[in-house]
């Protein structure tokens, strides 16, 4: 079956939209041949610094024919809508067929050849192509992520002929920018692309790229007895940097090794980006460093290991100017600095916002078993940092260089790990700070953020989330949780920030695979105290999951209709349920179970103990399935005590959760 | 003129402007206003709006008084030459013409290693930016690449490719220098002696960075900026044969910008105030851009 393949070749695409572009590619090339009745056996699209990719495999040469049927005016109709429907389908009316009172057109519709189709699907997707950023060029109003060059468009080896806004698609593309003969090549199906691709300097798929990066870094690195530092994320910038990526390895000045390791690798990375290696078992760096150049230099990369072993030496001695200056300067004349910064214009400076961490923190460190004092010092140089001449120039060290400013300024090594870790975690896959101290800081600064924020009304909404709240949040939750800690958060939020963690942890539950219905039905209990209610979400879950959990649920259910019902024609009898008649088994049952449980259920929640507490419910199971089945709960004679009981079993199982938010 | 290599600043800045002007520019002269960016002179911010085509590529010194470090930085200063190339429409080439500029200035391209890296251009105090690159060889920026899409907050059509070469950090880096100071300025076999950058420049850097940090009077400046932003809309309101003097009335727009980073300089501008600043001056260069655009339509 015939085999579609487009090439869009442009001048350099940002490394860091190619794999999104390669997605949007895919999507609607598939998106355009299904609305065309296509469906092709295999769909593959590429990007790199050049060129988006797409070969479609097992595409038939025209679309099937087709028959339509279109409903027409009804018999009687006036005749203005008999004359529109005549021209819109281009038939006269004795070529139309009556059924049913109605005028019917049947028309043979030929499937149109798949060259046409696909010419309107590359116009359509280029001119719709989402990217983040486009420009026009030239006289153009084309629009694309810089000049779209030429269009190579092949579909069983044959052009398919279309010209947007003077960009012509033809069968010829070109290879590597400078390895590459400088002139045009022709490409009629993907093997040959491929292959003449390679021949020409190109490797086309960015997992190859990659492949050949981290190849060509470890063999560099075998020679000389070093190992690679990985780093996937500027494996992947790289990737898109080069389309025939060669790793030169250079010297770097060793005299550098004093910086800490992390400003020399963010140096590296922010600024030259390049790959930092290691001696093998051995702490810190070496002192050289990997570039993943785009060419095979004819001089087998001398000059290119000279030129950016220069480069980097620029950039390691501006660090190493901020690293001497910065400790000269200290933490005082950056706090002092921090009253010009401004954190928020609602928000106040940023001194003022260390002032409320530092109260924060000393409120929580009794909490977690931190020292009071230490907990507001620490808070008190946290930030302090962001007014260094590292941080200024390499923000994601912030926090790190606090701590190794503290430690050489002979801080108390616990306020400089404190310092250093109070912005963990940053991610999902970061730690959670452990120290007493550290938490005490990093639960300070990420509430005061969602206090201040949530107060001057910044919530994040849909996608928007530009102050990190949610992070922020789920930082909060991870360090409680993770750390088994004992918190009301009740007492550092209102209500909004209090249903925002809700949410939060929701989220975080759910990725746990467990069911939010169940956060739902412990959150309603108003309970603020993260632990325990993932303690109870875990039992619950676990309960939901045996037999008299289901029947039970079910129960209540019944129980609570009825409950609701009943509330609906006046308000329901208060008080206890008094002892039913004793020949009444069911009721005796129900009843008795509920006084046995009482105590028991009472001292499981007191300690806790939130799966003792479920076994205990579910000594309810049978008594309860008895009296719903059995007795009838309007008997006029018995009613009020009646609803007494179900009231009771309702209230008894609501002390756990609010069963009644749980599906099922 | 010779197409060897060249040895000296001087014969760098000769050598971009026999490739230009082989291109076809024309080889303008520096802007005699102060500016921070060769983007500023007129020739680029100006004749990029509007429909006429124009290309042109001259020298220009920027200041930049926060840069300063009284020549004891090796590579920082606070005046220091841009070399800018627009090209209005920006050909289909401009790559290729742009690597060949690389080439004639002696960078082997199959031996250095050029990369065009994202970077987006933009300048808010003449409401202009674009997108384009940083054009880098052996991992330093050598070039600024940009096809502007707005300047003076108005779209262009059509649009213009502009070149920026930081001659001083290109040089450096071509003659294998390590500090600007150190640079040839003309070529070093000279038989009327060589001269380095640093006897050019070097007494310049000392007292330009004493004035720009604690010479200048802020009060001064201060009055001298908001002189400048009167000014502009009122010789906007005058005409001769029928056209706003747009052209004074810019020259004013770049004084204002100047006093502005004097000012800055001297850190008399707070944090809060920096962004006010900028806007006042970006409003001064739009309108600027709308008399210049409308006398370009109407010509």
């Amino acid at each position: 079956m015939p085999q579609l393949l487009l090439e869009l070749f442009s001048e350099e695409i940002p490394a860091r939209m190619q794999a999104q572009a390669a997605k949007d590619l895919e999507r609607m090339a598939r998106e355009h041949l299904a609305a065309a009745g296509f469906l092709p056996e295999a769909l593959t699209t590429f990007a790199g610094p050049r060129r988006l990719t797409l070969v479609a495999e097992g595409l038939p040469l025209a679309q099937a024919d087709r028959k339509e049927e279109l409903k027409g005016p009804r018999v009687g109709a006036p005749p203005q809508a008999m004359e529109g429907f005549l021209r819109k389908t281009g038939l006269t009316q004795d070529q139309l067929v009556e059924r049913d009172g109605v005028y019917m057109a049947f028309i043979e519709k030929k499937g149109r050849p798949t060259a046409e189709i696909v010419a309107e699907m590359v116009e359509a997707i280029v001119r719709g192509f989402p990217w983040p950023k486009s420009m026009i060029w030239g006289y153009k109003k084309l629009r694309w992520v810089r000049p779209l060059k030429r269009i190579l468009c092949v579909l069983d080896r044959e052009v398919v002929p279309f010209s947007i806004e003077g960009v012509e698609s033809g069968d010829v593309t070109e290879g590597h920018r400078f390895m590459g003969e400088a002139k045009p090549f022709v490409a009629k199906d993907f093997d040959e692309y491929v292959a003449v691709l390679e021949k020409h300097f190109v490797v086309l798929d960015v997992e190859e790229r990659k492949a050949r990066i981290l190849e060509g870094c470890k063999t560099l690195c075998f020679a000389r007895h070093l190992e690679l530092v990985e780093d996937q994320g500027l494996l992947d910038e790289v990737a898109g940097l080069a389309e025939w990526p060669t790793p030169v390895l250079g010297d770097m000045d060793p005299s550098f090794l004093d910086l800490p390791p992390e400003v020399i690798r963010t140096s590296m990375r922010t600024h030259q980006k390049y790959f930092a290696v290691k001696k093998p078992g051995e702490p810190g760096l070496a002192p050289h460093f990997i570039t993943i150049a785009n060419i095979e230099a004819a001089d087998g990369g001398k000059v290119i290991a000279a030129g950016n072993a220069k480069v980097l030496s620029a950039r390691l001695s501006d660090a190493r100017f901020f690293w001497d200056e910065d400790r000269k300067a200290g933490f005082e004349p950056w706090l002092e600095k921090l009253n010009g910064v401004t954190f928020h214009a609602k928000l106040g400076t940023m001194a003022q916002r260390v002032e409320r961490i530092v109260a924060l923190a000393g409120e929580i460190a009794p909490r977690v078993g931190a020292d009071v004092e230490k907990a507001k010092e620490a808070a008190r140089l946290a930030k302090a940092d962001l007014a260094s001449g590292m941080v200024g120039e390499f923000p994601e060290l912030q926090g790190l260089m606090g701590g190794y400013y503290a430690r050489e300024a002979g801080l108390d090594p616990e306020i400089a790990a404190a310092i250093q870790d109070h912005y963990k975690p940053q991610g999902p896959s970061d730690a959670v700070p452990t120290s007493p101290l550290a938490i005490a800081v990093a639960l300070a600064d990420k509430l005061d953020t969602l206090v201040g924020f949530f107060a001057i009304d910044e919530k994040p909404t849909g996608s928007k989330d530009p102050y990190a709240l949610r992070r922020a949040a789920l930082g909060v939750i991870r360090i409680i949780l993770e750390n088994g800690l004992r918190v009301s958060l009740a007492k550092f939020g209102k209500e909004d920030l209090i249903a925002f963690f809700a949410d939060r942890l929701k989220v975080t539950l759910r990725d746990q695979g467990k069911r939010h219905d169940l956060v739902d039905a412990v959150f309603a209990l108003g309970d603020d105290d993260l632990a325990r209610i993932v303690a109870r979400v875990e039992a619950l879950d676990g309960f939901l999951k045996t037999d008299d959990g289901k029947n039970l649920l079910a129960g209540y259910k019944r129980a609570s209709n009825i409950l609701k019902a009943e509330e609906k024609k006046g308000a329901l009898p208060s008080g206890e349920p008094e002892a039913p008649a004793a020949d009444s088994a069911a009721e005796v049952q129900l009843f008795d179970a509920l006084r046995v449980l009482k105590g028991p259920l009472a001292d499981a929640l007191k300690s806790e103990d939130f799966t003792g507490a479920m076994a205990q419910l579910a000594g309810l199971r049978g008594p309860v399935d008895a009296y719903l089945d059995g007795v009838f709960v309007n008997d006029p004679d018995h009613r009020d005590n009646r609803l007494r009981t179900l009231a009771a079993v309702r209230d008894a199982m609501g002390q756990v959760a609010d069963f009644g938010l749980i599906a099922g | 003129m010779s197409r060897e290599k060249p040895k000296s600043f001087q014969s760098l800045i000769l050598t971009l402007h026999d490739y230009w002007s082989r291109q076809g520019c024309i080889i303008l002269q520096p802007h005699d206003v102060e500016v921070g960016a060769g983007t500023l002179h007129p020739a680029t911010v100006l004749r990029a709006l509007g429909p006429k085509p124009w290309n042109a590529a001259y020298v220009q010194p920027s200041r930049r008084p926060g840069d300063g470090r009284y020549g004891e930085n090796p590579n920082r200063l606070q005046h220091y030459y841009q070399y800018q190339v627009i090209l209005k429409p920006n050909p289909e080439n401009m790559q290729d013409l742009y690597l060949g500029s690389l080439e004639a200035i002696g960078l082997d391209l199959r031996t250095h290693d050029i990369r065009f890296v994202e970077d987006d251009w933009e300048n808010p105090t003449v409401g202009a930016w674009g997108l384009g690159w940083e054009v880098w060889c052996d991992g330093m920026e050598v070039s600024q690449y940009t096809y502007f899409q707005q300047v003076g907050g108005l779209d262009v059509s059509p649009v213009a490719g502009e070149l920026t070469y930081g001659l001083e950090r290109l040089a450096m880096y071509v003659f294998g220098v390590d500090n600007v100071y150190d640079l040839p300025f003309n070529d070093p076999d000279s038989a009327l002696g060589a001269t380095t950058y640093g006897e050019v420049f070097l007494e310049n850097e000392r007292q330009q960075s004493e004035a720009n940090f604690h010479g200048y009077d802020v009060a001064v400046l201060k009055q001298q900026f908001e002189q400048m932003e009167e000014q502009v809309p009122l010789m906007l309101e005058r005409s001769y044969q029928g056209k706003s003097l747009v052209l004074p009335a810019y020259d004013m727009v770049l004084k204002a910008s100047h006093l502005f980073n004097l000012m800055n300089a001297r850190g008399a501008i707070a944090v809060a105030e920096r962004a006010s600043y900028i806007g006042r001056i970006r409003d001064l260069c739009k309108m600027c851009a709308s008399a210049w655009v409308e006398q370009q339509e109407a010509a």
